[in-house]
């Protein structure tokens, strides 16, 4: 997947009606007018958002007769998913350092550690 | 015990970070607000910091940069906005690459509970296109290539 497409797929998922399209559609193929139905817009405006989602590569249309159903499709997805796993792993990388400064900082000059186990009662 | 890392995208431009320390508020905000400090943590841990300067006050600059172990540069500055010690700081921040189109607003917010500080770092984009088109820049690039030696790196740092 190149930027670009990742960059399509970005996009297509930031508007809330195409998400709701996309939810819709996990439940099974469904037409056009069929994606219409439950939206408070036109059938030309749902065309529209389903040109983005399909130059996202996030639904395909079937060339199968009039009703040519929609259908999602997974792998842009979860390139967009796993992009996000990315970012999330720069942070968590990030924060376990600050974890281990945190924990340096707090012993011993901030916070005695509590006397040892084991030895150093007769100091 | 914290609860792990999350991460969420609400909205059209927003990136949620959220993470719990095992230590006082006081503590987690001097981390992130004197540079001695904020370079022993920020950024990769394989990466070399050349650059943490930064002038801790409102209207203050700062700028900090990384590099890579091959050599690929990243390195961001803006300006504190807001802050409220110990529990709020908010900057602009914008990448030499102009990876985020146009800089971003980041909103870093702490509340301690029983000893236990979260940290709530709100990233906002100048649009939904600059959110998605951050997915597709050379920072994600460059991230996957210091993962590469990551693994071993952090490893090496839990023994000690």
């Amino acid at each position: 997947m190149t930027p670009d497409q990742l960059d399509a797929v970005f996009s297509a998922l930031a508007d809330p009606t195409r998400r709701a399209i996309l939810a819709r559609l996990m439940e099974g193929e469904a037409s056009v007018n069929e994606l219409a139905e439950p939206f408070a817009i036109s059938q030309p405006a749902i065309s529209k958002h389903l040109k983005m989602l399909e130059r996202a590569g996030l639904v395909t249309r079937s060339a199968d007769g009039t009703r040519r159903p929609v259908r999602i499709e997974a792998a842009p997805m979860k390139d967009a998913v796993d992009w996000l796993e990315k970012y999330r792993r720069f942070w968590e990388q990030s924060y376990a350092l600050l974890d281990s400064l945190l924990a340096s900082l707090q012993t011993p000059v901030n916070k005695p550690e509590p006397a040892s186990k084991k030895g150093k009662k007769d100091a | 015990m914290p609860k792990p890392l999350t991460i969420t995208t609400p909205g059209d431009r927003q990136i949620v970070v959220v993470r719990e320390f095992d230590a006082p508020r006081d503590l987690v905000f001097l981390c992130y607000s004197k540079p001695e400090l904020l370079r022993r943590w920020y950024g990769m841990p394989d990466w070399t910091t050349f650059v943490c300067d930064i002038d801790f006050r409102v209207g203050g600059k700062y700028r900090i940069g990384q590099h890579s172990p091959n050599g690929y540069e990243l390195a961001s500055q803006g300006i504190y906005t807001a802050i409220v010690a110990p529990e709020r700081i908010e900057q602009t921040e914008y990448y030499d690459d102009d990876w985020t189109q146009g800089g971003t607003t980041n909103v870093l917010t702490l509340t301690e509970t029983a000893g236990v500080t979260t940290a709530t770092m709100t990233i906002t984009f100048a649009s939904a296109e600059a959110r998605a088109a951050a997915a597709a820049s050379p920072m994600a690039e460059g991230m996957e290539i210091g993962f590469k030696r990551l693994d071993a790196a952090l490893a090496e740092l839990r023994k000690n």
